[in-house]
């Protein structure tokens, strides 16, 4: 056997590959506790969570793993220097837009209704915790009631989730009918249109407080204990972040799920099998506005101001970029590719931005500010819709479907014994 | 029951309402037609490319926008060697809308080459996408390039045929102010004019127009009536991409400063207009081009006072956008297209 | 076996620390002089991007004029510069970065309001203070943040600065409001618009445009039905350059005003000769006249021509660095911290810079800032002083 099989059949190795892998944790974890701010060593310590996709472990063995290396590793990795905040600030951001994409990727990547305008419901989420957290809401609910208190934010986190799901079937309802690229243009302008009513909403009656936004939102309260820090933040946004991705899968594999993959293939074939197109589309739009309007009220509590400007059509098509990166239904496809876009706009090209400008400073080379690769932010989101499009319509991980198998299911069925040892073959993709 | 609720509120809101619009309804109007000529000349370059590929081009905004770049950027060359002294304003004018257009047809040609052909197969899904990355990466090389060489990439062209003429519409009726129109706006007018009727007579007359029919109809059949179909797509775009990059020149010649963003927002409110007047209709795209310009400007000028100062003149998008759901919900195949039953 | 896998785990893993060791350490600056960095953050992209510049250029000029002083105290100074893109989230994002850079000890920045907002909450977590060349919104100093400061004065005395010139020199008694809905805009136009009520002034219209437009048209138009003898516009230059242009285009002939953000030779080049009968309040003194030398110095140095932002941004980096120094002097030459720094920079009293005098109220306004009120007669920037405003005591 040559080495590369060798290497192979080594890898199928369970022992072998929990050793590798346990070791590659211990060393990403050990560079990034005792480098300071070394940008690299924390990229890889994410990426064993992504390593950790790629194993082959038990399911429930994974999400332990995974479990502990979100809420105990990561954490105590990142503590030990002082740039501690700013990892934790990228990896809560980068948690934000995960559940976001991931929001996105039901609409788009399941039921395969192209939503241009996503960035609404993060808003609508974000301003109904900011209105009631802060005295704006004194101006049309007498009383003087507000600002409520940051203990009301866990409750908001679900009001938010569900003023956002209200929209989404909202503005759902008059497109039901409207079709591929034109949904994307009506989409869009929906949510210009949200942007541009929040911008404008304090007359007559002053809810948004229209461009100059709302500041001094309450920070999350839990029984005295204020969140102000990104790293307590983080805890918040991981803990709804397993929610979220939990909520996927099952959906994913159940009804409902294959109600969004088939109307996704053909919408007319769909309904003749009698899926309720209208109900099937609805949900799909309440859902995934649910995750945006929850992540909406974390992000108020955690920028303590928002205004308009956050809310533009750059981060609609952010969202879109991170879900066809990813993968277009596929949920760890669209993690990743949530992950790899936030580290890339936040750090990776503010870190290269700084290395060209300490270079152009020493005079080693010169970079004409023009190109400088934190300006260069569009030009990488349209080389990659447009590469992905072309060579890589799937994505990074591709979607996969469940293939069931029919003997096992008929021999459930009629509760006969069935020779153990079925694999589960995987197939899929949405794009041909 | 419109006319009584409008009479209704008319009389409520008492005819102070009334004058004040009358005042300023030739300014609206001629404002909106020149605004909507440039719509429509955009709308035009969309229609056509979803009739022959029945895929919305979401670069077109972007290309028209290069149009401009172009223009602007050959005329100061122009100007720095020297020769804009030399030649009469409107030997620059055609000089400057001639190597846009060729620039931008090119350009067209070439991104449905690169990004368009490879995805001709694949779901509708993908090509929106790779267009809507088109469309940011020329945005983005607009900028740094214009970034390099001006340290800004907001670009002041300069504009011919600057002057101001007076149109004494109060002479026609006292309760109309005067109208003041900008030299460029004529010409705009003008060469938007003849685009459109240049255009009608290659697609009704010309043999290559019946090919572009043809291939939007059904290409397959069109394939098999011997005609190249690729060549007749590449024509289109090339057509429809000169015409988006001629206004781009004609747009940059009336406002005189120019960014890459441009393009977006305009792109948008044209394609509504190509939506309203029914996709794949030149005729209807014109129109609607027209009537969107219009609107658009008496909602700016005209909403604040509607609305007794509640809803503002930056409403105006909002109200591009409220038409083209309107539209797109209730009649989709717009005002002068065919409702298509869609087939199993 | 075993062993052989053991050994090779061994190698791999040593290896893989040495290469992120080699990563990480390429970051830090070698040298035996302790460094000090000072950040900026403004938008060196998007809208603003020119008047983003002119305030990094600026700071980074006042810190080249200064390293050899501090090289002789034993600290090398840097300068590091971030691009907040006039995105909040990237703003923050940026702070908390520059959070983590312990060598890091103050920051000269930001230029939008809404910008520095949420980043100054950020600061005030690490102490590290904040000057802003820019900032005019009441709301940015007004939480009372002990690391937030500005040399610029605030939009509730721009903004009745202005109404005051409006009304009594020019005697206007029709005017239209015309903001850009950004917070800037919106909130210099609105204290404006308090201002001249109060005074007696009809506003006969308020309207807002949108960031990005070009055709104007539509609220000119309004302005035409409404005949005011004074127009203000509280808003950037972009957009303010185009409206003055078409206004005077469409035959509007009577006096438009501005705020700060029209102090800028942008305007030259978007109006052309349209720019007339044009007034602008600003909160520094005419640059090329006043200070003549320092603005050639910075042509030459940075081959653009200066802004007013840039003359902010140099006086908001001395006063930083003034601050630097003393703390540094009251450690006994050794590395201040944080703390120290901003409470040395919080008690800045009577600083002159070149384009303003700096003292910091306990609230970090500026007691000094002037306005100053000037005009545009033709296309030459800057403008004609016309009169100066002090701040009511």
């Amino acid at each position: 056997m040559n080495f590369m099989d060798k290497w192979k059949t080594k890898l199928q190795h369970l022992p072998t590959q929990a050793s590798i892998y346990t070791l590659f944790v211990v060393v990403t974890a050990l560079s990034v506790y005792f480098l300071d701010k070394s940008v690299v060593a924390f990229l890889l310590l994410l990426g064993s969570l992504l390593l950790l996709y790629f194993t082959s472990f038990k399911n429930s063995v994974k999400w332990a793993v995974g479990g502990i290396l979100l809420f105990i590793v990561i954490p105590f990795a990142t503590s030990g220097g002082l740039a501690h905040e700013s990892y934790m600030e990228v990896a809560t951001q980068c948690g934000i837009y995960i559940a976001m994409a991931l929001g996105l990727n039901i609409v788009v990547g399941f039921a395969g209704l192209l939503d241009l305008g996503f960035v609404a419901f993060f808003a609508i989420g974000a301003y109904t915790y900011a209105i009631f957290a802060t005295p704006q809401a004194n101006n049309f609910i007498s009383g003087q009631l507000f600002p409520l208190s940051g203990s009301s934010f866990w409750l908001f986190i679900l009001i938010g989730g569900f003023v956002a799901a209200l929209f989404g079937v909202l503005l759902g309802l008059p497109v039901l009918r409207v079709k591929g690229d034109y949904l994307a243009i009506v989409t869009l302008g929906f949510g210009e249109i949200i942007r541009i009513i929040f911008n404008n909403m304090e007359k007559p009656i002053n809810i948004t407080n229209g461009a100059m936004g709302l500041s001094s939102i309450q920070p999350p309260n839990l029984f005295g204990l204020k969140f102000t820090f990104p790293h307590q933040f983080y805890f918040i946004v991981v803990g709804i972040l397993v929610i979220v991705i939990f909520t996927v899968r099952r959906l994913e594999h159940s009804k409902m799920g294959r109600s969004w993959k088939a109307i996704r293939e053909n919408e007319i074939a769909a309904q003749s099998m009698g899926i309720p197109l209208i109900r099937t589309k609805l949900t799909a739009f309440a859902v995934g506005a649910s995750f945006s309007g929850m992540m909406g009220v974390v992000f108020a509590a955690k920028q303590t101001f928002i205004d308009p400007t956050s809310f533009t059509l750059l981060e609609s098509i952010t969202i879109l970029v991170m879900v066809i990166l990813g993968g277009m239904g596929s949920v760890p496809g669209v993690i990743l590719g949530a992950a790899l876009v936030t580290i890339l706009n936040l750090q990776v090209l503010t870190e290269l931005t700084n290395w060209l400008n300490q270079l152009t400073m020493n005079g080693t080379i010169s970079i004409p500010n023009a190109l400088s690769p934190s300006k260069m932010q569009r030009f990488i989101f349209g080389a990659i819709l447009v590469c992905i499009a072309i060579f890589r319509p799937n994505g990074l991980i591709v979607a996969k479907n469940r293939k069931v198998d029919a003997e096992q299911l008929k021999a459930e069925r009629s509760h006969t014994p069935v020779p153990v040892g079925q694999s589960t073959g995987q197939s899929g993709g949405v794009a041909k | 029951m419109l006319y009584l609720f409008c009479g209704f509120y008319i009389h409520k809101r008492g005819f102070n309402m009334i004058s004040e619009i009358l005042q300023t309804l030739p300014q609206v109007l001629v404002d909106g037609l020149t605004l909507g000529a440039v719509y429509a000349v955009v709308a035009i370059g969309y229609t056509m490319v979803y009739g022959i590929l029945e895929f919305i081009n979401f670069a077109h905004g972007e290309i028209f926008m290069t149009g401009a770049f172009v223009g602007t950027s050959t005329l100061l060359i122009f100007n720095t060697a020297g020769l804009l002294s030399g030649m009469p304003g409107w030997v620059a004018y055609i000089l400057i809308l001639v190597t846009a257009m060729l620039f931008t047809g090119l350009m067209g040609v070439g991104i449905e080459r690169v990004a368009y052909r490879p995805l001709r197969k694949a779901p509708k899904l993908i090509t929106l996408i790779s267009a809507i990355g088109v469309s940011f990466l020329l945005q983005d090389i607009v900028r740094f390039i214009a970034d390099l060489k001006t340290g800004s990439f907001l670009v002041t062209g300069i504009s011919l045929y600057n002057e101001n003429v007076k149109i004494k519409t109060s002479s026609i009726w006292d309760s109309f102010d005067d109208a003041f129109l900008k030299t460029n706006s004529i010409i705009v007018l003008a060469v938007a004019v003849l685009l459109m009727i240049g255009l009608d007579i290659f697609i009704n007359r010309t043999k290559w127009g019946v090919a572009m029919r043809a291939v939007a109809q059904d290409r397959e059949t069109a394939s098999l009536m011997s005609i190249n179909v690729n060549k007749v797509i590449a024509l289109t775009f090339f057509i429809g991409s000169a015409l988006g990059g001629g206004t781009g020149v004609l747009f940059a010649q009336q406002y005189g400063t120019i960014d890459p963003y441009i393009g977006f927002i305009l792109g948008l409110k044209a394609f509504t207009a190509a939506v309203l007047g029914g996709i794949g209709n030149v005729r209807g795209a014109m129109f609607g081009g027209l009537f969107i310009g219009v609107l658009e400007m008496f909602s700016a000028a005209n909403l604040g006072i509607i609305t007794s100062g509640n809803f503002g003149g930056e409403y105006k998008d909002v109200v591009a956008f409220i038409i083209l759901i309107t539209i797109l919900i209730f009649k989709p195949e717009g005002l002068f297209g065919r409702a298509v039953k869609e087939k199993v | 076996m075993k062993k052989r896998k053991v050994i090779a785990a061994l190698m791999i893993s040593i290896l893989t620390v040495s290469i992120l060791a080699a990563c990480g350490d390429s970051k830090e600056s070698g040298g035996d002089a302790t460094v000090i960095k000072i950040a900026s953050q403004s938008p060196l992209s998007g809208g603003s991007s020119v008047q983003g510049e002119a305030i990094k250029l600026g700071g980074q000029m006042a810190l080249d004029e200064r390293k050899e002083e501090f090289k002789k105290l034993g600290f090398d100074l840097q300068f590091v510069p971030y691009d907040d893109q006039g995105d909040q989230k990237k703003g923050v994002a940026n702070a908390e970065m520059i959070g983590a850079d312990k060598a890091i000890l103050a920051v000269l920045g930001h230029m939008n309001s809404g910008v520095s907002i949420p980043s100054s909450v950020v600061y005030e977590k690490y102490n590290i203070p904040m000057v802003s060349p820019a900032n005019t919104a009441t709301e940015v100093t007004d939480r009372k943040l002990k690391a937030v400061n500005r040399v610029v004065a605030r939009d509730d005395f721009q903004g009745p600065a202005g109404a005051e010139y409006a009304v009594k020199t020019v005697a206007a008694k029709n005017i239209f409001v015309i903001q850009d809905k950004t917070s800037y805009g919106q909130g210099l136009a609105e204290a404006f618009k308090t201002a001249a009520e109060a005074l007696g002034a009809t506003i006969v219209g308020y309207e807002g445009i949108t960031v990005g437009e070009k055709d104007f048209n539509g609220v000119l138009n309004q302005v035409l039905s409404k005949k005011p003898d004074f127009i203000f516009f509280g808003g950037l230059y972009n957009e303010g350059g185009l409206i003055v242009k078409q206004a005077r285009e469409k035959g509007i002939t009577v006096p438009i005003m501005g705020g700060d953000a029209l102090d800028s030779s942008a305007m030259v080049d978007l109006a052309g000769d349209k720019l007339v009968d044009v007034l602008y309040s600003s909160v520094s003194t005419d640059m090329t006249k006043s200070n003549k030398d320092w603005a050639d110095k910075y042509k030459e140095t940075f081959d653009k021509s200066v802004e007013n932002y840039s003359a902010y941004a140099y006086d908001s980096m001395n006063v930083i660095l003034n601050g630097l120094s003393k703390a540094i002097e009251d450690n006994d030459g050794k590395l201040p911290a944080r703390e120290k720094v901003r409470d040395a920079i919080r008690a800045t009293t009577d600083f002159e810079g070149v384009a303003t005098k700096v003292s910091f109220d306990d609230k970090g306004d500026n007691k000094y800032a002037k306005v100053f009120i000037y005009g545009f007669e033709g296309p030459t920037y800057p403008g004609t002083l016309i009169s100066e405003i002090e701040q009511p005591k």
